[in-house]
């Protein structure tokens, strides 16, 4: 691991100023659950930390105003026992316990979960050498090097959004179910304060894997704010695990819906663990409007957000999986009374 | 040796090092002796040094640091506290669980510089004086362990997981202890444990 310089401001602008007269190499750091893993693997190599932990208030968790507003610096455990969000937005609170282990969670922010980064097993393994691409070219981790899962070992790869460059699945489960609840995403940075929302903050790999996300450099998560809707009651995250807990999803959904009687007026429908991004499926939900939500209808509807999807070698497996994981939760999320 | 290594070994083994090296690097203040927290490497920071003060198992100390230590490393390899174990040193296995301010995290994944004025607490520092916490004494009644290199991480997750109300039932005990992996396989025993602690620490408090 190289050196770095460690800072702890007090205040947003005090870290904007920060990280802006650091330089080259400045990096944000909150929980470090995904930064300092990272730069262990010397994936991540900062020479500047700006530890935005000691912000103070920016950890504030609200749910009385028209939209639930999470502070940045809100631990994932303390998000997931709120009162509020435990009862009316089950989605929430399930994508965040369903999440890591307790101690991270004590450790991991609600801020820093929406840019931790792929667990693809090329991107973790080899960085190796820093002057060469290690032992897998990863055009993530080495632009330019190439891609090891395609053709590869592809089993947890992504079936949807994949380009030529890249096949790695975006990991979170946090950023699902804020996709499928409109959340968006307030951003101070050195030329000021916008909102954008949370489906905004991803990009597909295309040609430039390595890109992320579409912060600008400097700009810092400081909230993140939840439209409140009824649907939040008939809501639920559904995630998949190779183990029964403490494992990454290899497929999951986040819904929510709105019902006339026994028939969906609105769908909300995202998914996790199958693609390179939050990935959001209009197309599920736009068949559930006006059905009632027999099992084949559910199905009808996990098949259609899949209906894009394209397989590897050995991640074939996710499709029908996937679909089924979204079957499974409209059936749970209806299940639920308000 | 890989020069950026702020732990390099000095050629003599570690346990040795750590045991005759009472070395001020790590100052312990209000009164405790270097071999009541501990002894510490004599080793200069190589990178960017950081000067921590924090609490650990009670009493206060001040120590100058390399910004890039874990809290884990700060523990083994300069306060010779090595109760908490590295399994993987990723997050991936619970074994290096400790309590930060009455909160269980993975220290591994903890910069030591972010327990600068907060209070730590370390399998070291859970039992009262030779009387085990009763977290202690459940997991040796009930045979909770094999080999133990697990134990010190299992048990101070399971401390924090009865103090958050998440020792409620089985289930529960199995869902927020699965961040503590036991390559032994002694799960049967470990959630015993806990749930027979659960009740006596429920009855003391
Ligand atoms: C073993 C293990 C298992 C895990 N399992 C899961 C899982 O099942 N599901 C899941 O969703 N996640 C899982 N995670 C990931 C974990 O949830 C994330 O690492 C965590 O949420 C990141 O938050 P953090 O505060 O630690 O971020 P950090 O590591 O501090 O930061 C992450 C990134 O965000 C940037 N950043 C942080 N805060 C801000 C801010 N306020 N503004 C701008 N940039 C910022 C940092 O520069 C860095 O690039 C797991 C992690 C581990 C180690
Ligand atoms: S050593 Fe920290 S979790 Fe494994
Ligand atoms: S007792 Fe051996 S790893 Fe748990």
């Amino acid at each position: 691991m190289k050196p770095f310089s460690y800072a702890r401001p007090a205040t947003p602008a005090e870290a904007v100023q920060a990280f802006t007269a650091a330089g080259a190499g400045a990096r944000y750091i909150a929980g470090g659950t995904t930064l300092y893993d990272l730069m262990k693997l010397d994936i991540e190599r900062p020479r500047h930390l700006i530890d935005v932990t000691a912000i103070q208030g920016m950890d504030a968790i609200e749910t009385s105003g028209d939209r639930l507003r999470f502070g940045a610096l809100a631990t994932m455990s303390a998000v997931a026992v709120d009162p509020v969000v435990a009862r009316d937005y089950p989605v929430l609170a399930e994508a965040l316990w369903k999440a890591a282990s307790q101690q991270l969670r004590n450790m991991a922010t609600v801020g820093g979960n929406l840019l931790q980064r792929t667990r693809c097993l090329y991107f973790r393994n080899g960085s190796g050498n820093p002057s060469s691409v290690g032992a897998f070219p990863c055009n993530k981790r080495a632009p330019g090097s190439g891609c090891a899962a395609i053709g590869g070992l592809d089993r947890g790869q992504a079936v949807l959004g994949q380009s030529d460059a890249c096949t790695a699945v975006s990991p979170g489960d946090w950023p699902v179910a804020l996709t499928a609840m409109d959340a968006e995403v307030e951003v101070v940075g050195p030329a000021g304060v916008r909102t954008v929302p949370v489906a905004a903050l991803y990009r597909l790999p295309g040609d430039t894997p390595h890109l992320e996300f579409t912060l600008a450099p400097g700009e810092m998560i400081v909230g993140i704010t939840v439209p409140k809707t009824a649907a939040g009651h008939r809501s639920t995250y559904h995630k998949i695990r190779d183990r029964e807990s403490y494992a990454f999803a290899i497929a999951s959904a986040a819904v929510a819906l709105d019902m006339d009687g026994d028939r969906v007026s609105r769908a909300h429908v995202a998914l996790g663990g199958v693609a390179t991004r939050p990935w959001r499926a209009p197309e599920a939900e736009r068949l559930l409007v006006g059905k009632r939500l027999t099992p084949t209808v559910a199905l009808d509807a996990g098949h259609a957000a899949f209906a894009q999807a394209n397989a590897g070698r050995q991640n074939g497996y996710k499709v029908e999986l996937g679909a089924r994981t979204v079957a499974d939760a409209l059936t749970i999320a209806a299940g639920r009374t308000v | 040796m890989a020069s950026d290594d702020p732990f390099l070994d000095t050629g003599l083994t570690r346990r040795a090092t750590l045991q005759a090296s009472a070395a001020l690097v790590a100052l312990p203040l209000a009164g405790a002796t270097a071999t009541e927290v501990g002894a510490a490497l004599p080793a200069k920071p190589s990178g960017q040094a950081f000067d921590l003060h924090t609490t650990i198992n009670g009493r206060p100390m001040a120590v100058e640091i390399d910004t890039r230590t874990s809290l884990l490393d700060l523990l083994r390899e300069r306060l010779a506290l090595t109760g908490a174990k590295k399994g993987c040193d990723h997050g991936q296995c619970g074994a290096c669980t400790v309590h930060v301010d009455g909160q269980r995290v993975a220290s591994c994944l903890t910069l030591a510089a972010k327990i600068d004025g907060r209070r730590v607490t370390t399998i070291e520092g859970l039992s009262d004086g030779q009387t085990l916490h009763p977290m202690q004494q459940a997991f040796i009644d009930h045979d909770a362990l094999q080999c133990g290199y697990c134990t010190p991480g299992q048990i101070m997750a399971a401390v924090a997981c009865v103090a958050e109300g998440n020792a409620t039932s089985r289930e529960r005990i199995r869902e927020y202890m699965s961040g503590n992996i036991c390559r032994c396989g002694a799960y049967v025993g470990i959630v015993q444990a806990i749930e027979d602690a659960a009740a006596k620490m429920e009855r003391k408090a």
